[in-house]
């Protein structure tokens, strides 16, 4: 088996690492180290729940392979919190109960963001629309709005 | 679902890539990997080699050329969506490029990349079959232009030939133009698409996921250069395809799909 070796900064830390090729960066995030909070749902590029953050932008970390994020910056849902203090988002998913089962949560947090970052003031449709990479299978993409919503009134 | 295990290179610039391609018939080029990793994590696809050109300068752009856009094969879906150039002067690739999958995935995919794939559903094919686009390749022996017309030959094939690259994209600059899609998911492949636009009198159509590849309704455009109402020409939209029935569509409703979109889309055109 043949490796790469990558440098890799993920919520401000940075690894030296030794990757095959296949490895996608969800599993290196999740296997190599330890980063369980990103989620592998459909594995097929659909669900989302495996959104992270790669150089600012939301990607689906199960559609890149870690040798392609070599020199990048990723961030997590592990990342966004300051301490004890929640990021805004994940307050605001709390607080309009943005989630049911959990499982897709991270991923629409991460998403979220980065929609919040490209348009701090979104209308409900431009919500909808920028979370169309996000699957709920529990459907509680109203509340999931709201919470969205609630993060933008937040700032 | 992990892929079959494959050597990685990376490319430090076309030639480069061009050589790399020499050495191993298996090999495949990935740029934004998202056609080619899904296809891998399903081992539809089983590359012995990839060469990575994601990170080959200088072919992400967009550029004035007199009439024509010149597009960088490696121009991410997302960057020619905040591309000043593309929304004044080619929209409708604009508004098919904001209608590919979801923000995520133009995030990493490119035009290049989607064109090379040579996918029936590509929406952005689609309008580049209807602008008469042009395809600019390099290979072993230099470069060469390929018209949108010979580009696209069938199910996942294009005209590029196995050591050659598809380095920068060519579009009409064209005032008028709209994409209509119809997909069961808001993210989902097109189950129908239908790009009509104006250019130098004739209005241009061509089909989304009624054929092997982009299908221009050449009936259509007769009959609008003839003479015939928009709802008549309309009617001819499904004359020359091959649908294909899957779980999203039978061929008939997809006939049936292609008739009312294009009669729709020639009435946004106005």
């Amino acid at each position: 088996m043949t490796t790469r070796a990558i440098t890799i900064q993920v919520n401000g830390t940075r690894h030296e690492a030794d990757v095959e090729p296949r490895q996608l960066l969800v599993y290196f995030l999740r296997d190599q180290l330890g980063l369980t909070g990103t989620n592998v749902g459909c594995d097929t590029s659909s669900c989302g729940a495996c959104t992270v953050l790669v150089d600012g932008d939301s990607v689906k970390s199960c559609t890149m392979f870690a040798v392609q994020a070599d020199g990048a910056e990723i961030l997590t849902i592990e990342g966004l919190a300051q301490g004890d203090e929640l990021h805004p988002v994940q307050r605001a998913f709390h607080e309009q109960h943005g989630l049911q089962c959990g499982y897709c949560t991270p991923g629409f947090v991460m998403a979220a963001v980065a929609l919040l970052r490209d348009n701090p003031a979104p209308s409900e449709q431009e919500i909808r629309h920028g979370l169309e990479g996000n699957l709920c299978r529990c459907t509680g993409y109203q509340t999931i709005v709201e919470a969205v919503q609630a993060a933008a009134a937040a700032r | 679902m992990i892929p079959a295990a494959f050597d990685y290179e990376l490319a430090t610039s076309v030639e480069h890539a061009i050589e790399l391609l020499g050495r191993d018939d298996e090999a495949k080029l990935i740029a934004g990997g998202h056609s080619l990793i899904p296809a891998m994590r399903l081992r539809i696809a089983r590359p012995s080699r990839l060469i990575d050109i994601g990170r080959l300068d200088g072919l992400g752009y967009v550029r004035e050329q007199g009439d024509w856009l010149a597009i960088g094969a490696l121009t991410r879906h997302a960057d020619l969506l905040r591309d000043p150039l593309v929304g004044r002067d080619c929209a409708v690739l604009a508004s098919a490029t904001a209608v590919v999958a979801d923000p995520q995935v133009r995030n990493r995919g490119t035009i290049g990349g989607a064109a090379a794939h040579g996918h029936s559903a590509s929406d952005q094919a689609t309008v580049l079959a209807a602008l008469d686009a042009e395809f600019v390749a390099q290979g072993p022996a230099g470069q060469r232009t390929i018209p949108a017309g010979e580009f696209f030959r069938g199910w996942f094939t294009t005209a590029l030939s196995p050591q050659e690259l598809l380095i920068e994209i060519r579009v009409p600059r064209t005032a008028h133009g709209v994409y209509v899609k119809a997909s069961r998911l808001s993210h989902d492949w097109a189950t129908v698409g239908v790009a009509a636009l104006r250019r130098g009198g004739r209005v241009q159509i061509a089909l989304t996921s009624m054929a092997a590849t982009p299908l221009r309704a050449r009936g259509v455009e007769a009959a609008l250069a003839g003479g015939a109402s928009q709802a008549d020409a309309a009617e001819r939209a499904s004359d020359d395809a091959s649908p294909t029935s899957d779980q999203a569509a039978s061929a008939e409703y997809r006939a049936h799909l292609a008739r009312v979109l294009t009669r729709r889309a020639l009435e946004q055109l106005g």
